[in-house]
Order: structure tokens, then C-alpha cells, then sequence
């Protein structure tokens, strides 16, 4: 008679892989090659770090009001905080600059529910196309003025970080929009149209932004009636526009040619048209495939930017430049790029965090 | 074999027609895939199109609601001539329903949203009411309790009775399957023909491209047999069992039947 089967009791995973030691051991010790690589990595570190935090916060200079204040070998942050309006603000008057704050504010105010996860969708669809349209005119007249009895601010004093976002802004808000109409011209089978797009797209695609900026800026008056003075500011964002909202068409052309034959087909023999097909099923599909490239282009063209200072517009890059070349605050170029930096970074970095976050948001299981 | 578990009641047929294709020729290049295919179906009438693969089969019916162009041919659909007029080809697929071998249903909506697209966006009906329709029938194809997952989150057999609700939902005259269960796990295509006879029963007018010959036997009022893109054989299912008259129907009948 045989002895009823006793089921094995469930053990405990050896200690060495679980645990701190566990993880040091996959992660850092796994093989010969990767402990020296560690130790190597240890050593760099142990070299590179202490020095520069020295430099950037234990040596570093914070209160005063001048040069003189710097004189502790470390980095000099006095130079950032007596120029930090002039770097967030540029020339725009100070008695006028709650304008811009208002402007901020406002937008803060108006996307937050955006980002709320208890919001309902439809409401942000709602409330996203809504700011998209009411924003962008709101902002421009808080901005430059002349209306309702705010005193005009020419574009020419615009400048600094708020110069950056507003390219940044616009040239994002625009670029897609057109990215997505000559991706779907490419596609089309209307050959005009097509021929069009792909001219279109070649031809912003095969000259350098810097070129453009300079054309926009030394030819377009050529062709202009004499004393017709275009603005500065709307020929770069017209520039940024065109050029990024090439690239765009390309990212989201990638995007169209993922979604299969089969979802055209369900949804033409459900009797939908063209521009409810590709509203309704297929753009939303391919354009959240890209996010990632979508984002790559935004934080280009957010870094792009900084060219403007090739015509003469004082963004955040441009005015840091020109604080570090004043004559009172000498030898602090790197304490202006560094800073110059810091920001580019949160800015390009947060717009990475939040697509990943929208991309794990939209994910509906495998798709068929 | 799968054997549907319930079998329609026979209703005699009216006379009324309701898809009339005319002399139909289609070449892809150089390639003849339809050579003169003439077809005509009633109103409630139930075909079963097979046949080996690439014969044509597929093709057909999606010439009915255009998803194919054909060179050559007229085809007439309750009435209406297809045309290259893009309204006329939207007004005509509006009435013709298709379920497809890959379910193709939309991967970024949920199930009742996937019911409710056609009716709010193409019939323009109110969003309540429209889902009121959806949820009628989802629990038709006996799916309720899933309306708000996403297709990603089904079975293949679910996904297609969902594809299923999604074209009824637009209350179409005409249903064409193709191949509504090539792409299903065995234990699956049962419950997808078994609502597939639901809607025999209730009259619908349905072409239906599929290898289950114990569908066609017991829903079928016709058969026909396609091969290298004509029609061979076209006979009512007990004829067309037991008394096919091609060498190429016996010999394809030999391949499906005794495997």
C-alpha cells in the first residue's frame, strides 16, 4: 500500500539572492568584467563628485550683491540671482511684468485639471481643445497689449525664459497640428496633394534651422515693400513652425503606416469617411504609438530655440550670454551656462517624465 | 467538424432581392482573381461561399461593399448601384454589415464604444440611445458583463461577437462574414457560429465565406463552390454534399471533410 503523497512545503529563497546582497550580486558583482567596471565607476565618482559639489554648494557664493561678494573660489550664484528677472523676463518693462506672471498663472490654472487623474476624459478633451483656442489669443493680448488698456510691450522687449516658452509654445501647439495634416497629405492618394506634402516636408527637412532663421531675417525683407516692417519674433515662430512641423510629419507618418490594413477596412464598412476614419480610429491609435517621438521632437525643438539668438531675439540662452559678457560681472560664464543648463534640463526633462506617464495612462492591452 | 448546437427554423423566402452582382471581373495587375461572377441573393436567403484558398472567395464579398474594386461588372445592393461616388459607396456600406477573420475590432476603445462609434458618428443617433442599442446586442451575443473592457482583454471568440454586436448595432439588411472563425482556438468557434444561427433565425440576409461545412448544412439555403476565381458549383447544402458535380467540389469536399 503506498504512503499518501505529502505535498512539498513551500521554502524560503536562498539568502544570497534576495535582499541588498542579492541585488549587489545581480546588479553590480554578476561576472569578473562587471566588478571591475563597478569599481571602476566607484573610483570616477569618488574623483569627479567632491570637487563639484565643493564648487557648486559647499564653496559656492549665495547672498551679496556684487563681484566682490565671490571671492570663495565656488561657484558664484550672486550673478544668477541680481540677473535672474532680466534671465526669466528679458526687457519687458518692470512695472508691466505681473503681465507675464498673470500669463503663467493663468495657464497653470487652466491646464491643472489636465493632470488630475480624476478628472474624466472627455472633460479634458473638452477643456485641452478649449484652452488650445482661447489661450494663445488671452495670453497674446496680456502679452503684448494695447487692448483693454494695457499699454503695448513691443516683441522686441520680450526676451529670456519667457521668449523661450513662448517659441517653445507656439512652435509646439503649431507644429503638430501641421505635422499630422502633411503626414496624412503624404499618404493620400490624391497626387497633387501628395507631391505637395513631400515637397512640403524634403524641402523643411534638408535645410538647417539656422539657414531659415537667417533667411527669414536678411531675405524676406528683400521681398517685402520698403518700410514694411515684419515682426522679428512672428518670423522666427513662423520659421520654428514650418521646420519642426516637417519633422513632426514624419514621426507621426511612422505612426499611420503601424495601424493595420484591417482597422481602414472596420471602420469603411461601418460607413465612416475619410475624416472620421482618421479622426476617430486611426490617429488616435498611431499618434499614441509615437508618443516617444512626438516628445523627442518637442524637446528638440525646445533646445532649438536657443537660435534665435542668430537674429537678434534675446531668449534665455542669449540673454544669459549677454549678462556673462558685462563688463561689472566678468568670469562667470560658466556659473550663466550652467544655470542656462538647469533649466533646459527641468523643462526637457519633465516633458519626457510626463509622455512616459501618458503612454503607461493610453495603454489598452494587446492590440489585434 | 463544429455542429452548431441549434438550427434556424425555415421561413419561406420573399422574392424581394437584395444583392444582384452582374458579370463581375477583377484583375490585380495582370492577375484575373474574379472571372464572371454573377450572384444573386434574396431577402433572408443565407449562402455559404467556400472553396480553396485564393479562389476568390474573400474577394467577392468584399467587392459587395467595395472594399474591393472591381474593372468590370455592375452590382446592385437593396437597389442601390455601387459607383465610384464616395457617398453612394458610404450610403451602401451603411446597410451591409462585414465581420472579418481578424475581428479587426478598434484596440484604443471600449467594447460598448466599439457598439456605439457607428450608430452616433454615421446614423447620427444620440449617445444614449446608441448605447441602449450597443447593450440589446451585447447581451444578444451574450457579452454584457464586458461592455467597458477593452478588446485587448477578450478571448478571440469574445473579440468576434463583439465584432458581431458592432456591425448589428448599425442595423444593417445585409451580413457578410469572412471567415468569421479561421483565426479561432477550436474550443472558440462554437459559441461565434452559435450566434451566427441566432441571427439565421431572426432572418437576416447573410454571405458567409467559411470552411464549417456543419454550418453550412444546417443554416445555408445555398453553397456555392469557388475555385482559380469562378463560381463552380452553386446548390442547396443536402445537393451539394451528396451530389457535387465538379471533380474539382468532390475533390475539395474529400481534402475538408475526411481530415
Amino acid at each position: 500500500m503506498p504512503e499518501p503523497r505529502v505535498p512539498h512545503s513551500n521554502l524560503p529563497p536562498p539568502t544570497s539572492t534576495t535582499g541588498v546582497v542579492g541585488w549587489l550580486r545581480r546588479s553590480l558583482f554578476s561576472s569578473p568584467l562587471n566588478a571591475v567596471l563597478t569599481l571602476l565607476a566607484v573610483y570616477l565618482l569618488y574623483v569627479t563628485l567632491p570637487p563639484l559639489l565643493r564648487w557648486a554648494f559647499l564653496d559656492a557664493a549665495w547672498s551679496g550683491e556684487d563681484r566682490e561678494a565671490c571671492r570663495s573660489g565656488g561657484a558664484c550664484w550672486v550673478f544668477i540671482r541680481v540677473h535672474l528677472d532680466q534671465f526669466l523676463y528679458g526687457f519687458y518693462p518692470d512695472e508691466q511684468r505681473w503681465r507675464v506672471n498673470a500669463a503663467v498663472l493663468l495657464l497653470i490654472l487652466g491646464a491643472a485639471p489636465l493632470f488630475v487623474r480624476t478628472v474624466s476624459s472627455k472633460f479634458k478633451v473638452r477643456l485641452g481643445l478649449g484652452l488650445l483656442i482661447a489661450y494663445p489669443l488671452v495670453a497674446f493680448v496680456l502679452l503684448k497689449g494695447g487692448m483693454i488698456g494695457l499699454p503695448v510691450v513691443d516683441t522686441s522687449q520680450w526676451g529670456g525664459l519667457l521668449l523661450t516658452l513662448v517659441i517653445a509654445g507656439v512652435g509646439m501647439t503649431a507644429a503638430l497640428p501641421l505635422g499630422v495634416l502633411l503626414a496624412l497629405g503624404r499618404r493620400s492618394r490624391m497626387p497633387a496633394i501628395q507631391t505637395l506634402c513631400v515637397t512640403f516636408i524634403e524641402f523643411w527637412r534638408g535645410v538647417p534651422l539656422i539657414t531659415v532663421l537667417f533667411m527669414s531675417s536678411v531675405m524676406l525683407p528683400l521681398f517685402l515693400p520698403a518700410g514694411m516692417n515684419f515682426d522679428k519674433l512672428l518670423r522666427a515662430l513662423i520659421g520654428v513652425t514650418l521646420f519642426q512641423g516637417a519633422y513632426m510629419a514624419e514621426v507621426v507618418r511612422g505612426g499611420l503606416q503601424a495601424i493595420p490594413k484591417g482597422q481602414f477596412e472596420a471602420a469603411a464598412a461601418l460607413g465612416l469617411g475619410y475624416w472620421k476614419t482618421m479622426g476617430l480610429i486611426v490617429l488616435p491609435q498611431a499618434l499614441k504609438l509615437v508618443i516617444p517621438g512626438i516628445v523627442n521632437t518637442f524637446i528638440a525643438l525646445f533646445k532649438d530655440t536657443s537660435l534665435v539668438l542668430i537674429i537678434g531675439l534675446f531668449d534665455l540662452m542669449n540673454i544669459v550670454h549677454n549678462a556673462t559678457t558685462n563688463p561689472a560681472w566678468l568670469g562667470f560664464s560658466t556659473e550663466g551656462y550652467v544655470f542656462a543648463a538647469t533649466v533646459y534640463w527641468l523643462f526637457c526633462f519633465s516633458m519626457s517624465r510626463y509622455s512616459q506617464n501618458l503612454e503607461k495612462h493610453l495603454y489598452t492591452g494587446h492590440k489585434r | 467538424m463544429t455542429e452548431p448546437s441549434v438550427s434556424p427554423t425555415v421561413k419561406p423566402l420573399s422574392d424581394q432581392i437584395m444583392i444582384r452582382m452582374e458579370a463581375i471581373h477583377k484583375w490585380y495587375g495582370a492577375f484575373h482573381v474574379l472571372k464572371d461572377i454573377n450572384l444573386t441573393v434574396r431577402k433572408g436567403e443565407r449562402i455559404v461561399v467556400c472553396g480553396p484558398s485564393g479562389s476568390g472567395k474573400s474577394t467577392t464579398i468584399r467587392c459587395i461593399n467595395r472594399l474591393e474594386e472591381y474593372q468590370r461588372g455592375r452590382i446592385v445592393v437593396d437597389g442601390q448601384e455601387l459607383s465610384n461616388d464616395v457617398k453612394q459607396i458610404e450610403r451602401i456600406r451603411r446597410e451591409v454589415g462585414m465581420v472579418f477573420q481578424h475581428f479587426n475590432l478598434f484596440p484604443h476603445l471600449t467594447v460598448l464604444e466599439n457598439c456605439t462609434l457607428g450608430p452616433i458618428w454615421v446614423r447620427k443617433l444620440p449617445r444614449r440611445q446608441a448605447e441602449e442599442i450597443a447593450m440589446r446586442y451585447l447581451e444578444r451575443v451574450r457579452i454584457p458583463e464586458q461592455a467597458n473592457k477593452y478588446p485587448g482583454q477578450l478571448s478571440g471568440g469574445q473579440q468576434q461577437r463583439v465584432a458581431i454586436a458592432r456591425s448589428l448595432c448599425m442595423n444593417p439588411k445585409i451580413m457578410l462574414f469572412d471567415e468569421p472563425t479561421s483565426a479561432l482556438d477550436p474550443e472558440m468557434i462554437k459559441e461565434v457560429l452559435d450566434t451566427m444561427v441566432t441571427l439565421a433565425e431572426d432572418g437576416m440576409t447573410m454571405i458567409c465565406v467559411t470552411h464549417e461545412m456543419g454550418f453550412a448544412k444546417t443554416v445555408a439555403h445555398r453553397v456555392i463552390f469557388m475555385d482559380g476565381g469562378e463560381i463552380i458549383e452553386e446548390k442547396p447544402p443536402e445537393e451539394f454534399f451528396t451530389h457535387p458535380e465538379s471533380e474539382r467540389t468532390k475533390l475539395f469536399l474529400s481534402q475538408i471533410l475526411h481530415h
